[in-house]
Order: structure tokens, then sequence, then C-alpha cells
């Protein structure tokens, strides 16, 4: 079945989907849930079945197709899986349903519906491309559900929030599609043809200088959307503002195409220039572990405690990934997936909490364990995986990443491992300010997590045990596309400073000896 | 025996991972039985693993012998796999923490009679044993680690068990984030073993590294041993942590986890070894230790705290111990601790239960008359601990203070000190506690409640302490000096190999020792005696100082704690949404009204917007590729 068009398949359900059920929602809203449900339930089979039929020890892309597509401008649908996109496509299959599931948004859920499968379906084609500018077009694509999902069914302040989401996250994407024409106009100034192929592309010959400023430009779009310090500003009020289902899907799938974005694409197409800009993304990723976790410490709300949780997250990503050794590589792809997991789970629950006792707010929750014991149980475990708790699945990726790190830039990993102290810190103090202590009249009422909650959570609850303890499934197939990767980036020509055609350039961070 | 090794970490993790799955069903009292009985298997299996181990010597010169479970983190060259290893070292500490922890699941299930959340005790109490033998049986730093994090997070339950008390919940977090400070250290050691030696598993260390690397190696292990075994600079949540139930104090913070420091001081004894900067750092740390925390518990009025101190004293004897390359004498001292120490906080447990609670010596004496089981097992766990002869922490101490003597003899007089020290507050404890007149008969002066008859604890409790006093009394027989090939020394040098520095001191020398170790015992006895006798406070042989812990925590409040707290509310209020969103907001606006335009987009006008977004992208474009040109 090795011809079985699985990428294509993959990308046709969920888009499909998202029609299907804006069209049969007009009529009959229950039908488009129940819809939206078998069609999401569909994909995950489907990601479970490329799973399977996926090569272990494979470093290079399996299932690739290519398929003419606007071929007078050079644009493939070209599509292709490795070892590190592998994973970001089943963690995109998994969270969608269990959003439809775990969340609601009340009656009219259609649109709620219908935006979230175009969102899993750009989100997967994204992961998916090996085109740049099919990429790109993905990538922008989802943007608008998200728009939607904040604007629509969001909280209080949703529209400032999903505006504020919307013009930072496409300024930025600006500067990715100025990035991409330049190097496919290089590209075409070299040799001759006009392609937006990963793999032609790869081998375009640039100057240190230019080759530094695409990567930047590329490094912003995605940096705003990972998002990397101090690009993050939009965050945490988005992801306060936003449904908890939209919070599900932007911080754990979303978050991703910025991280993942840097890893397939900075790292490929500039690897020369990723290695002079290590020390300043270090830095940033250093200093967004350290300002994530401590303003993680002086929030009062939940949710807006979480996205900082995820900035500090994301740093230990973006650590791992310029650390440019196999454990910091695989340690930054398994942390993707893995932090998607426990993030998705933060939100539901908090989401949970919220609806029985209306609050987000740590001054108002007081004493759940008590009436709750359930649902603090499972709060428990997640928050102690998000801590990093060896044996459960947030610890191999952190260790990798910090552990890999230190054998190629050291003194960034000492200060990242001092992260570790403060992100137990601020959880434990939010654990004990929701969770510990006397409940009042109204807490005390509280009813604990439903079966249908308890079955909705389940997966995720098992996967954080699954990965911590048997990781060896996830690594060994990302493994050998990490090496991959990495025999890129020690192959990289030494800078000198190339002159091609006219383009005469200076490095931005003047370091490009 | 070899493949059934796993079974030891089993049994505790299936009762835990069972009583979970019914909690609901099983109520008290199954559930404790529930999970006494799957430690008591895990002790039934470690003995057999050990006379397994006894029988042949097939496990290479170190008799160690590995069982690989499954792969875990391999990536590069760094793997990481779940090794379980047996060797002596491992299954000394797997039979005493088994024994011990089988007794005090017992114990508990009279203690915690009657607690709302029962079974969930067992389960926490079931986990982490089942840690803390990963922790034992690790055969690499990782999963050392693993089973180092597991006992803390047991530890975090069990100590905030009564959640919903403020002081309780408090002081879980408190041993959490310590721990954690100090886990830093594990990680960072692993981080420089790794980059210099490849490995991370144990039989295949070399220390071949710089002398600065080594020492940078083993104070990184220090710091993370000073966590977890209530060292100085991190001892200070072990008190707090007497918040939890008395058995896990007994269990927890006392005999096993507060020693899984030592353990792994002696585990990484090849690298320890190779550093004599790292060892005279230990040596210094392990000594202040023991003396700091003495001197506080000579003025504690709470017994669990006064325990607490105390407990951090005798493991500043081993790190001492350590310290001094004579790892032996270290697990000498932690194995006969574990006896007389767990036995002294159950009698305490036992005490406060018969008390209804009550835990300040204020409020007890005269209870020999009333508790006669209590009194008489205390009784020897206290004369084990101050070292008189010839119970088991005489000889235990007595080839600690050996080994330091040799190292130096400045360091000797701090730890005979030491011991005097731990003399005269153990035995005030004790006098206190048993003798003089009941003080809690009438109704205290803060409202406390008159306890008329206090009652002696069910026999569940009862023979767990029985047992205990049984090994305090011939605790010494592990390991008596002249006896050579047998006892510890001898099961435990394959281990250590030529780390291993054993005293060699003349017999007249060695008489001489243990003269004065007995004589500090008796003299320190006897100066209690003289000022305790009859009295239940002499404010000016308690003075704050003491009872405050020289300041300790204010200190840490002052110069770390409420730093932290303004610099996180700076950012969290200023930094991030004023400076950095700002920022942000403010270019928005200069970029010619932008944010009046975006109130247009969200009216819908979804196709203006999307003229916008090309018009900006091709200003962008433009001015891109004018810089280029």
């Amino acid at each position: 079945m090795h011809t079985f068009p699985y990428l294509v398949v993959l990308l046709c359900i969920p888009l499909f989907g998202a029609g299907l059920v804006g069209l049969v929602g007009l009529r009959a809203p229950q039908a488009a849930r129940v819809l939206a449900l078998a069609a999401t339930a569909l994909e995950l089979v489907f990601a479970v079945a490329l799973l399977v039929a996926f090569k272990t020890h494979v470093g290079t892309f399996q299932f690739e197709s290519t398929h003419t597509w606007m071929a007078p401008l050079g644009i493939s649908f070209s599509l292709g899986v490795d070892g590190i996109s592998l994973f970001l496509v089943l963690l995109t299959a998994l969270i969608v349903p269990i959003v439809i599931l775990g969340t609601s948004v009340g009656e009219k859920a259609t649109g709620y519906l219908a935006w979230l499968l175009l969102l899993q379906g750009a989100s997967v084609a994204s992961f998916v491309s090996l085109d740049l500018m099919l990429f790109f077009f993905a990538f922008e694509l989802t943007l608008v559900p998200s728009y939607f999902l904040i604007v629509k069914y969001g909280h209080e302040r949703r529209a400032y929030a999903a505006t504020k989401f919307f013009v930072m996250t496409f300024l930025g994407s600006a500067f990715l599609l100025v990035g991409i024409l330049v190097l496919a106009f290089q590209h075409q100034n070299q040799t001759g043809v006009l392609t937006f192929s990963l793999a032609a592309l790869q081998h375009t010959t640039l100057s240190s200088g230019l080759a530094v400023w695409l990567s930047l430009a590329f490094l912003v779009a995605f940096g705003v959307k990972a998002p990397i310090f101090p690009l993050h500003t939009w965050s945490p009020t988005t992801y306060r503002e936003a449904p908890e289902g939209g919070s599900m899907v932007l911080s754990a799938i979303l978050a991703k195409l910025g991280t993942y974005g840097i890893l397939r694409f900075n790292l490929t197409l500039f690897p020369h220039a990723s290695k002079t800009l290590a020390p300043l993304v270090l830095t940033l990723a250093a200093i967004g572990v350290l300002y994530g976790a401590i303003t993680a410490s002086g929030q009062h709300d939940m949710k807006r405690l979480i996205a900082y949780s995820s900035l500090a997250q994301v740093g230990f990503i973006i650590l791992g990934t310029f650390s440019f050794s196999p454990q910091g590589l695989t340690g930054a792809v398994t942390m993707m997936v893995n932090h998607g997991i426990i993030t998705a789970a933060f939100f539901m629950l908090i989401g949970w909490i919220a609806q029985r006792r209306g609050s987000f707010d740590t001054a108002v929750l007081k004493g759940l364990q008590g009436p709750v014991p359930v649902l603090a149980g499972v709060f428990t475990v997640t928050m102690l995986a998000s801590i990093g708790l060896p044996g459960l699945n947030g610890f191999v990726g952190e260790f990798l990443v910090l552990i890999g790190t230190f054998t190629t830039h050291r003194w960034w990993a000492v200060v990242a491992t001092t992260g570790v102290v403060v992100a137990a810190m601020y959880l434990l103090w939010n654990y004990q300010q929701v969770f510990h202590g006397k409940a009042d009249a109204e807490t005390e009422t509280m009813h604990d997590l439903t079966t249908k909650e308890r079955l909705t959570i389940a997966p995720l609850l098992a996967l954080i045990v699954l990965l911590g303890v048997y990781p060896k499934f996830m690594l060994d197939r990302i493994e050998p596309s990490v090496h991959r990767e990495l025999a890129g980036i020690t192959a990289a020509a030494p800078a000198t400073a190339i002159q091609t055609h006219h383009v005469t350039f200076t490095s931005p961070v003047g370091g490009a000896r | 025996m070899n493949h059934l090794i796993f079974l030891i970490i089993a049994f505790p993790l299936l009762g835990g991972v069972s009583l979970i799955a019914m909690s609901r069903r099983v109520r008290e009292p199954l559930a404790g039985w529930v999970a006494t009985a799957a430690v008591g298997l895990s002790f039934l299996t470690t003995l057999g693993v050990f006379i397994t181990l006894l029988g042949s010597h097939s496990g290479g010169p170190s008799h160690a012998v590995t069982q690989h479970l499954f792969d875990w983190i391999n990536v590069g060259a760094l793997h990481a796999n779940m090794d379980l290893t047996v060797d002596p070292l491992s299954i000394t500490m797997c039979l005493f923490v088994t024994g011990i922890s089988t007794l005090i699941h017992l114990y508990s299930i009279g203690y915690m009679h009657g607690e709302k959340d029962f079974t969930k005790f067992f389960i926490y109490l079931n986990l982490f044993v089942a840690s803390m033998l990963i922790l034992v049986l690790g055969g690499n730093m990782l999963l050392t680690f693993t089973g180092w994090e597991g006992v803390g997070v047991c530890s975090y339950w069990l100590v905030s068990y009564y959640f919903q008390k403020d002081s309780a919940a408090s002081a879980g977090k408190k041993a959490f984030i310590y721990n954690r400070v100090a886990d830093v250290g594990f990680l960072l050691a692993m981080f420089v073993i790794f980059f210099n030696e490849h490995t991370l598993t144990y039989s295949k260390m070399t220390a071949h590294m710089s002398s600065l690397t080594l020492t940078m190696a083993v104070l990184a292990l220090l710091f993370a041993a000073a966590g977890k075994s209530a060292q100085i600079p991190l001892f200070n949540w072990l008190p707090d942590a007497m918040e939890g139930p008395t058995p896990v104090s007994a269990l927890i913070h006392a005999a096993t986890m507060v020693t899984a420091g030592v353990y792994l001081l002696c585990r990484m004894h090849v690298v320890v070894s190779a550093s004599p900067t790292g060892q005279w750092v230990i040596c210094g740390i392990g000594l202040a230790t023991a003396f700091v925390a003495a001197t506080i518990a000579t003025s504690q009025s709470d017994i669990k705290k006064g325990l607490a101190f105390s407990t951090v004293s005798q493991i500043g004897y081993m790190v001492l111990a350590v310290g001094t390359g004579d790892y032996v004498a270290a697990m000498f001292l932690m194995v006969a601790h574990a006896f007389f120490k767990a036995l002294l906080f159950l009698g305490s447990g036992s005490v406060i239960h018969a008390l209804d609670g009550e835990q300040e010596m204020g409020r007890m004496g005269g209870l020999r008359k009333y508790l006669p089981w209590t009194y008489g097992t205390f009784l020897f766990g206290w004369l084990a601990i101050i070292g008189v002869p010839p119970f088991a922490g005489f000889w235990a101490k007595g080839s600690v203070l050996d080994a330091v003597f040799g190292k130096s003899p400045w360091l000797w007089a701090g730890g005979l000190f030491t011991a005097l020290l731990t003399a005269y507050y153990m035995s005030r404890l004790f006098y206190l506690t048993f003798t003089g007149s009941a003080r809690f008969t009438e109704q205290g002066p803060n409202g406390e409640a008159a306890v008329a008859h206090p009652h002696e604890s069910p026999w569940t409790m009862r023979l767990p302490l029985v047992i205990l006093a049984f090994c305090s009394i011939f605790g010494g027989l592990l390991n008596l000096p002249w006896v050579h090939g047998f006892g510890l020394e001898a099961f435990l040098s394959p281990v250590f190999g030529s780390s291993l520095v054993v005293p060699a001191d003349s017999m007249t020398k060695q008489f001489l020792l243990a003269g004065a170790d007995a004589l500090v015992a008796v003299l320190g006895l006897t100066i209690a005696w003289v000022l305790w006798r009859g009295r239940s406070e002499r404010p000016e042989l308690t003075p704050a100082f003491l009872a405050k812990v020289w300041y300790w925590d204010n200190f840490y409040d002052t110069i770390i704690g409420r730093p932290a707290t303004a610099l996180a509310n700076f950012t969290a209020e200023v930094v991030d949404p004023l400076v950095l969103d700002g920022a942000v907001d403010g270019t928005a606006a200069a970029v010619g009204g932008l944010a009046t335009r975006l109130r247009k987009v969200h009216n819908g006008q979804i196709r203006s917007y999307g003229v916008g977004i090309i018009f900006g992208l091709l200003v962008i474009l433009v001015s891109f590729l004018v810089v280029v040109g």
C-alpha cells in the first residue's frame, strides 16, 4: 500500500469536511456536530495508518507526491512527510476531535465546527508541504479560521485579541513571503528555473549577508507564531480571550507551525546563516524560558498563566533547535508534540473549571481538591508533566534539549536549566491557590468530571504517561530525520563573502565570518 | 532470581495503581492491607534477590547484575535505558527500604484509622516506595533521577495531605521547590558527566576529567544531595515537612527518601573520590549541617520538629563520612539511623495519637506510665541515637567518627562535640515526653483540651515499634569492627573498590576513640538529666535564634523570596503589558493610524482588508528589493 496517497487524503478529509459541516449545519446543527466528529475521527484513523505505514529508521521524506499546480509560477503541489512532521500531523489529527468533544460554544456551533476543521486541514497542509509557496498558502490559511474562532466565540475582549493576533502574525507572514520570493528569484537568477520546491531552493547559492537577512525574515514570521520572546505579546491576550477550544488549537497546533517552520525551513535553507544567528536566537530562547516563567509567576488568571508557561516551553524548543545537536533537535521535535498534548489538556481543564465556577481567576477559585478530586488529580498529572517530571512526557523533550544544548552551547543550557525551577514554582503556587485550602460554599457544590469528560481527557492523559515511559516509539522515527537535517548544517560551506551578481550586502549581526 | 528484579518495583507500583483504579470501592482498612501486602511482597522478593546475590559471584568484580527492561531515551551518544542494577550497595538499600516500608505501612493502618482520605494515603505511600526503589535500582543517572523526582512528588503529596490546612499546603510546596532547586545540581551533574564521559551509566564511568571539571561535577552532585537530604544550604524544608502525617515523617523524612542524597554520592563514588577538593567541601557541608541542626534541635518545643532537626544532623554525619571516603561508614550509619529514627518517629506518632494530636512537648510529660509499649521501645531508640554502647548508633556513629579522625582531627573534634549536643537534645526530648509530671491532664494556657487517659496504640502500631526496637538494639552487629570478612564492610567493599578509604588505626587508638564516643553520650545524657529533670521550660536554654532555625527562613525570604515576588509582579504588570506590548500597540498606532483602520476590519469588511494585505506586502517586497539591490 505504499502508493496509497495518505497525505492527500489527510488534507482532503478536513477541508471537505469543513465545507460539508458548513452546508449541513445550515439545516441541522446537530447533524453538523456528528459529521464533524466523524470527519475528525476518520482523519485520526488515517493519521494512525500513516504512522503504521511510516518506515522507521529512514531519515528522508516518505509518501512524497508532487502534482503540477501553478506551473507558470513555479508552484507545485508537493507533499511529503518525515520523522519531524509525522508526529505534528498526528498531533493535529488528535487534538481537533478532542476539542470538539471537550468544548462547547452553545447552540450556534456550526461555524465553530467548520472553522475547526478548516484549521485542521490548513495545519496538516502546512506540516506536509514541500513547496514553499504551498506552505505559505497553508500557513496563511490557518489565520482565517483562527481569527473567526476568536472573534466569534471568544470572551469579553475577543475583538481586540483577534485583531492583535491577526495583525501581528500577518505582519510576520509578510516578511516570510518576501523572504520566499527573494530566495526563489535568487534561485531563478542562478539556474533560470522558477521554482518554490524546498529541495531545489536548498541548493541556492547565497551570499552570507543575504542568507542572514532571509533567515531573519523567516525567523520573524515563525517567531511571532511560536512565539519567541519578544514577539509574544499577542499570545497572552489571545489565549485568554479565545474560546477554550480556540486556545487549545492555537497553543497546541498553531504555535507548532512556528517552531516547525524554523526547524524545517530556516535550518534547511539557511544552514550557515542559522549558525551565524545561533547566539542571538539562543539568547532570545533562554530569555524566553526565564522571562516566560517569571511572568507566569505573576499571573492571577489561569489562562494567561498557561500562555506565559507556553512562552517558556517554546523557549526550550527553540533552544534545542539551535543547539545543532542530535539530542537537542530530537528533543525539540519531541517537545513540540508533548507541549501540544500538555497545553491542550491544561486549557480544556481550565475551561471545565470555568464552566462550573465561572472564573479563571486564582483569587476566586479555592479549595477545589475537596469537591472535585478527579479533576484535581488529572490537573495534577498535567501539571507534573509540564514541570518536567521524568516518567511523564514533558521531561523527555526538555531533558534532551538541555543535555544536547549543553554539549554545544554550554552556558545557554545552564541558564535555561534554572528555568526548570521557576516552572515548578508558578505551577505549584497556582495549584495551591486553586485546589488547596478550604472550599467556599459555592465551590462545595461543584460536580466532578462527568464520564464523558473523563473519556475525552483520557487519551491525552494516557499519552502523557505513555510518551514519558516509552518515548522510543517517537524518538526512533524522529532521530533519522534530525540526523539528515544536521548533516545539511554540518556540510554547509563556511561563509566566505560570496558575491553573486550585483548583490552586495552586509550582515545585520556583523558576524558573517 | 535475576530476571525477577523488576518485581521489587512492580509490587508497590501495582499496589498503588490498583488502589487508584479501585479507589471508589476499596475502603478502610482493606486499602491499607493491600498496600502493606504489596510492599511486603517487594521485601520478600528483595530477600530472594539478596540471597541469590550472596550465593553467586557471577556479576564481575563489583558483583553487579543488571536487568534490562526496555530502551528508554536513546538519541545519538546518549543511552539511558530502563536498566535495573542489583549490586551489594543497591540491595542493601532495597532491604532496609522495603523492610521499614512494610513496617510503616502496617503502622499506618492503625495510625490513619478514621481518616477521610484513607485510601489515597496508601496510594501515595505505595507510589513512594516504588519511586524510592527505582531511585535505588536505577542503573544510570537518568533512571535514578526518575526515582529521585518520583519520591519528591510523593513527598509533596504526603506533606500536603491535609491540604485544607494552609500550613500543610505551603509546606508541601516548599519541600517540592527546595528539591527542584537542588535538581538543577543533579541535571548539571548529568550534563557535565555526559559531556565528558559520553555515558550516564554508573558501571561505565571512569572520572577521566580535568580536576576542575571533576570538582564542578562533585559540587553539582553535592548540591543535588543537599536538597534531597536536607543539608546546608537547602535543609530548611525538612522541619516544615513535618506537617505530613507522622508515618510519612518516619518513612520519607527520616528513614528513606532523605538519605537518597547520601546514596547518590555513594553511587557516584568513582567521581567523588577523584576530586580531593570536592571531598573536602563534602566534609565541610556535612559537619556544618550536623552541628547547626544539632544546635537548633536543642531548642525545639515540638517533638516532631526536634526529631526532624535530629535527622538533618544525623544525615550531616553520613555526608561527612562520604567526604572522608569511608562509604561503608556512611551506609552503616544510614541503615542504623533508618532503624532508630523510624522507631523514634513512630514512637512520637504513638504519643501524638495518644494525646489526640498534641505535638508540643510542653503538653506532654510522665507518659511512661500511660504508654508502656511506646515508652519501652522509644527508650532503645533514644539510647541508640545518642551512641550508648552497645546499641546500633554507638557502632555506626563510631565508625563515622573513626573515619573522620583519619581525615582530620579537627573535623573529628567538631563531630564529637556535635555528638555531645546530640546526646543532650535527644535526652531532653526523651525526659520532656516520658518522665516528670503529666502536663496534659489539665486544660492548657492556650486553650488546649485536657486529655484524661492517654490510650496505648493498637497492635498494628505496636508491632513495628517492637521490631524496630529490636533492630536498634542489635543493629550494630551488621558491621562490628574487628570482625573482618563478615558484615557490611566485606559485603560492600567490592562496589567501592579502590575508592574506599577505611581507617587503619591501632587497637589502642580505636579503643580510645570508642571510649570518647561513649563518654560524650553519657555526658550529654547526664547534663540533660540535671537541667531538664522535672522542668518543662528553660527559656534561657532555648534562645529564639536557635528555636527559629538561625533565622534561615527569614534570610532566604529577604534575599530571594521578596525580591523574586516583586520581580514577577513587575514583569507581569509592567514590563510585559506596558513596555513590550505597549511597544507593539504603539508601533501599530504610529503606522498611519493603523488602529483606526483595524476597527473597520472586524465590522466585516474583509475585502478592504484583503486589499490592505496585498498593498502592504507590495510595500515590504519593494522596499526589500531596494535594499537588496
